[in-house]
């Protein structure tokens, strides 16, 4: 469902993203780790199509990223860093919002909505203004945002910050119960959820990818603990 | 729903969201009011709108960078333009959406000085024609004024610095068309040179326009800056995202 061909991306002389390759299908959740300021954002950006690969290209559900972002846009649901929203609003009218731009109507609105504000509990806020909601519920607004339209592809990247254990735990159940008929891609850097709920670990220094594996081979590989094995792959260089 | 109304939708919510329009409706309606009573709009004792109409331009100068100038450097502070700009709709729909949804708003804002007319229509027997047009050709430059603004917008996520620029570029396209300027270029410039400066300015196409006389000249004059500068705005967009 996605498969990313030689992707490269710098911003001046920094090489964000450096020739990474590697193609997924439904039913996966890769985890995307690596140190702060390794490329994981810089490529999750490419791949939802808000910033252009310098080289190569992502096709995502069979459409290119660069010739054809509108259809890729629309089979993704993306959560960007830090779960930017419009803060004026209310939790309600930005979810209409967002169906306005999908192009979900009614009917079809009013299930999709009950849905995704189920789903990431967030009845308790949903005339609540963006503002005022807490970290926590930030980010699950944001959650809701891109499950809205009930995408084949997540991209999401550090879902899980700033969030309580309980609401850590519910997001994590809620990516591990929608796993089987999506394709996700979490970046974190909190490795005991990648062992929880990814069957696929990339991990990427400096750009490069250095490690495509899954979190039990990782862990055989090298007889460690993720973090230690993390740890041992980052430091190299 | 087609990407452009949603974000055209949105946008005009958000400007009654939040005090800005409010604060800005006062001062405005405050100020276009004021100027030309304090100008002698009675003891000319005239029944046209010429004097409300001829203080539109200065303020706009200042009031609409005011309003454009958040259109996208609050986007691009506040991160939230990944969100847009990662959502099914590209980015010229979302530039005329909330270029359109600014430009509504200022419409809006125009409209409510009705009472002007009004008054006048009340004392005496002004050309309602006149009135019309001079409308009209407020709309139009006020729309010129924001595919500015939104322009400078698009640049930079510092709201102040997109303001100075805006201000910047429309005083120099007011002024340029003003009689003092006109008169001191044309001292040492060529009579051909002055008269294509004068073109370029807003004011002789708004002012024709103000009079009744609407030519396709002055039309097409602020169709075309309009499209010009948000057809920049869309390619700077598409060519640099991030901050």
């Amino acid at each position: 469902m996605i498969e990313v061909n030689k992707l490269s991306r710098s911003f001046g002389p920094i090489v964000a993203v450096d020739n990474i390759s590697f193609s997924m299908t439904k039913g996966e959740v890769l985890g995307f780790l690596g140190p702060n300021g390794a490329g994981k954002t810089t490529a999750m950006r490419m791949l939802a199509c808000f910033l252009r690969p310098d080289s190569g290209t992502a096709k995502v559900c069979g459409y290119d990223i660069l010739e054809e972002a509108l259809q890729v846009r629309q089979n993704i649901g993306y959560l960007a860093e830090n779960a930017p929203s419009y803060d004026e609003m209310t939790v309600g009218s930005f979810l209409n919002f967002i169906c306005d731009c999908r192009q979900i109507n009614n009917p079809e609105r009013e299930k999709a909505l009950d849905k995704a504000v189920k789903m990431c509990s967030i009845e308790s806020v949903y005339h609540q203004s963006i503002e005022t909601l807490s970290n926590g519920y930030r980010r699950r607004v944001g959650l809701a945002q891109a499950l809205i339209h009930d995408p084949p592809v997540l991209i999401l990247d550090e879902p899980t910050d700033g969030l309580d254990p309980n609401q850590k735990y519910e997001i994590r159940q809620l990516i591990k119960n929608m796993s089987k008929e999506k394709c996700i891609i979490i970046s974190t850097h909190i490795l005991e959820e990648v062992e929880v709920v990814c069957s696929r670990i990339i991990i990427i220094t400096n750009g490069k990818l250095l490690v495509d594996s899954t979190p039990k081979g990782l862990k055989e590989e090298h007889s460690a603990s993720l973090d230690e094995v993390f740890r041992k792959i980052t430091c190299k260089r | 729903m087609n990407g452009s109304l949603a974000v055209f939708k949105r946008e005009l919510k958000s400007y009654f969201a939040t005090p800005v329009a409010y604060v800005f409706l006062v001062i405005f309606l405050f100020f276009s009011g004021y100027l030309p009573f304090r100008q002698g709009f009675f003891e000319i004792r005239q029944a046209d709108m010429r004097l409300f109409f001829s203080n539109l331009p200065l303020l706009f100068v200042f009031m609409v960078p005011c309003t454009a100038m958040r259109l996208w450097s609050e986007e691009r502070k506040s991160g939230s333009i990944e969100l847009l700009l990662t959502l099914p709709i590209t980015v010229s729909q979302a530039v005329w959406g909330k270029f359109l949804a600014s430009w509504f708003f200022m419409i809006i804002a125009l409209l409510l000085t009705i009472p002007m007319p009004i008054t006048i229509i009340y004392l005496g027997n002004p050309d309602v024609g006149a009135m019309l047009t001079g409308y009209l050709g407020s709309f139009l430059m006020v729309g010129g004024f924001l595919a500015i603004g939104c322009f400078f917008s698009s640049i930079t996520k510092n709201q102040v610095i997109s303001f100075i620029l805006s201000v910047t570029v429309l005083s120099i396209l007011v002024y340029a068309g003003m009689p003092t300027t006109l008169n001191y270029l044309s001292s040492f410039l060529p009579a051909g040179m002055v008269s294509a400066i004068e073109t370029m300015s807003f004011l002789s196409h708004f002012e024709s326009i103000q009079r009744g006389v609407i030519e396709f000249k002055d039309i097409a004059y602020f169709i075309l800056l309009i499209i010009g500068w948000i057809y920049a705005c869309i390619v700077i967009l598409n060519e640099r995202k991030v901050s």
